[in-house]
């Protein structure tokens, strides 16, 4: 094992190019495979985890109706009877009836709200009406002005919290957010000031979390929907921990409130802990598989390394004959060829690594794949295992030849 | 890890100088049974050094298997072989390829240079298997291709070189090491007249400089060159005749 070693194997490598590169393509595609899979499977993760942490931390949604494809169709018209009202907030908020609550955020939502200013019209994908604790349980901080106030709500104040995107699309790109503090905007048919801006949070994989305007539900209510219904309220539990005794208390205080025939909860309660940890488990599964079906390829990338290096012994046996006359041991052949096989997988690797996280950078299946740094080294080590464990075999084929046999082999 | 030096000589008869090569009732038997092929039967020959000895055959009568055997490439079923005074028959496989690199020069019919590997690669490479450093291979695989007469050619490759040229850079190989015996077998069965010639004045210029030489051949024009002319058939020696080069050999000297 010495530089020699090295220099004659590199020499082997490239007395025939056309082959090795073959033999690193297997190696490139196992290794970039393994890194682009995984981080499809870790991008989808930092996916789900980024559209909970939207949703709000610790929370809980209690739904107006049920989703569609629920049990039977017996609750089909009481469901459609009962909505949420400001008395369901006021019990959930009563001392006693919560105590895993921490806030309760009632939201109603005006949909196809078009905002007009100076000309330019934009309907912002989402339009809520809420109260002042929205920003902090929803977490959407402001980058300019201010939130809604407690005031704003009982005030049944027409003013309006804007996101990026609906200020770029109204104002014109690139307004700075603190020229649009107290402008009016239309929306509707009633004139809103605006208050604050909020901080860009970018899209949660799903949908722009910029496009929004948020106004206070009992202004909205008066304007926009009419009627004291709301479409959802969001719940935070006091701790993460607590979001499952929070969803048990809403729930028991809801049924009470709207007794249904066969005793079940009239709303969606949903949990997004639980909702979050079971998506995230998936995902989980996902990387696993997508890097079990990629260590695959590799493994095959490792066959065709032994398979070239089994030729490659077999046309050099005569040359392993002379160098075995003239005086190499078996050691200096067995670590020519082992060093060969290793360098093959080895370049193969680096630029499977390479290609990896060259291909990392596009969306894969609508997924933005993030490369997970272990499974570069991993991919890499088990590149140079490979190169170890498949090129051992011709290796020491090579080394236990007779030198007798190799030098008459023709 | 046993090297060359501390293995021991065996016990022979005190003489001042250890014959080169001694083969004391070589058996050599392919197959077993019924089907056993006696290769070599009863060989014992004695080289001392400086000696210039072709031993000749026609085909099947043994002398590959004897160049193998003397070669250390193979190990004979019965007899003992002493290379220099070391009894080959306790070396493993690490010992005797210290032996063939140390002790044998190979010359092969066909050359047998690395290819793509140039010239001077081609007769360092025994010098990198003994371990030489860097800067004194390099000066020793200078001289011995400028022993050859190719010293304008250390970097061309074999298949950018003639047969003659490609034997005459094994001949630097083989002489690299500076071993104690040089061993060809068949070296200008590949070659034209021209280049058999200049072959032989090589062997013969090593030979005056005080070199052992062993050549395997059939044919008698290359024979005539050595001084000792040992000839096989069906694995026996049938006449062992001293006798000074050039000068062609009758008939009956070679049964007498």
């Amino acid at each position: 094992m010495n530089f020699e070693s090295v220099r004659i194997a590199v020499q082997g490598i490239l007395s025939n190019k056309l082959r090795s590169a073959l033999t690193m393509l297997g190696i490139l595609i196992g290794v970039g495979s393994v890194i682009v899979l995984v981080a499809v499977g870790t991008g989808s993760r930092e996916a789900v985890a980024r559209q909970f942490e939207s949703l709000g931390a610790n929370t809980i949604t209690v739904n107006n109706a049920r989703g569609q494809g629920g049990r039977g169709g017996n609750r089909g018209t009481q469901s459609r009877a009962v909505q949420l009202k400001q008395s369901d907030v006021d019990a959930l908020l009563k001392i006693g009836n919560c105590p895993s609550c921490k806030a309760i955020v009632p939201i109603v939502t005006a949909a196809s709200t078009t905002g007009t200013y100076d000309g330019n019209t934009y309907t912002p994908q989402q339009f809520v009406g809420t109260t002042e604790e929205f920003g902090s349980v929803k977490n959407y901080p402001v980058s300019a002005g201010t939130f809604l106030a407690k005031a704003d709500i009982d005030d049944r104040a027409k003013v309006v919290v804007l996101g990026k995107t609906v200020v770029d699309n109204l104002f014109g790109v690139g307004t700075d957010s603190r020229s649009v503090i107290g402008q009016t905007v239309k929306f509707g048919n009633s004139n809103w000031i605006v208050v604050g801006v909020f901080a860009p949070k970018g899209t949660n994989g799903n949908q722009d979390q910029d496009d929004i305007a948020v106004a206070p539900h009992t202004a909205v209510q008066d304007n926009l929907t009419g009627g004291g219904v709301f479409n959802s309220l969001t719940i935070q539990a006091i701790s993460r921990n607590a979001t499952g005794s929070a969803q048990a208390e809403v729930t028991a205080v809801l049924t009470q409130l709207h007794p249904t025939s066969n005793g079940s909860s009239p709303f969606t309660v949903q949990n997004q802990a639980t909702l979050q940890s079971s998506q995230e488990k998936s995902a989980k599964t996902l990387t696993v598989l997508l890097g079990a079906v990629a260590a695959i390829s590799l493994i095959v990338g490792g066959i065709g390394v032994m398979n070239i290096m089994l030729v490659t012994v077999t046309e050099r046996t005569r040359e392993i004959g002379i160098r075995r006359a003239i005086g190499a041991q078996k050691s200096h052949v067995l670590s020519q060829f082992l060093i060969e096989a290793v360098m093959v997988s080895m370049f193969g690797g680096f630029l499977g690594i390479a290609g990896g996280i060259l291909g990392s950078q596009f969306k894969i299946i609508g997924i933005q794949p993030s490369v997970a740094p272990y499974s570069v080294v991993l991919a890499f080590a088990v590149s140079l295992l490979t190169g170890l464990f498949f090129g051992l075999y011709p290796a020491n084929r090579a080394a236990s030849l007779r030198p007798i046999d190799a030098l008459r082999y023709e | 890890m046993t090297t060359l030096e501390n293995i021991s000589a065996p016990p022979l008869p005190a003489k001042k100088q250890w014959p080169v090569l001694l083969l004391h009732n070589i058996e050599k038997t392919y197959g077993m049974g019924d089907i056993a092929v006696h290769a070599l039967d009863d060989v014992s020959v004695t080289i001392e050094p400086g000696e210039f000895v072709a031993i000749m055959g026609a085909s099947g009568s043994g002398k590959s298997t004897l160049m193998n055997i003397i070669g250390c490439l193979d190990i004979p079923t019965r007899g003992r072989y002493f290379l220099d005074g070391i009894d080959v028959r306790t070396l493993d496989d690490f010992q005797l390829s210290q032996v063939r690199n140390r002790k044998i020069g190979f010359v092969f019919q066909s050359f047998n240079l690395i290819p793509r590997t140039n010239a001077l690669g081609n007769v360092e490479l025994p010098l990198i298997y003994a371990k030489v450093g860097k800067v004194q291979r390099r000066k020793i695989a200078l001289d011995a291709l400028k022993r050859v007469g190719l010293s304008d050619r250390t970097h061309h490759t074999p298949s950018q070189l003639s047969g003659g040229q490609q034997q005459r850079v094994a001949i630097a190989r083989a002489i690299a090491t500076n071993p104690s015996l040089i061993l060809a077998d068949e070296p200008t069965g590949a070659l034209d007249s021209v280049s058999t010639q200049e072959v032989m004045d090589i062997l013969n210029e090593l030979h005056d400089e005080g070199r052992t030489i062993v050549i395997i051949t059939h044919e008698d024009e290359v024979a005539r060159h050595a001084h000792r002319i040992i000839r096989l058939m069906d694995g026996r020696v049938i006449s062992d005749v001293s006798a000074p080069p050039s000068g062609p050999r009758s008939v009956g000297a070679i049964t007498a």
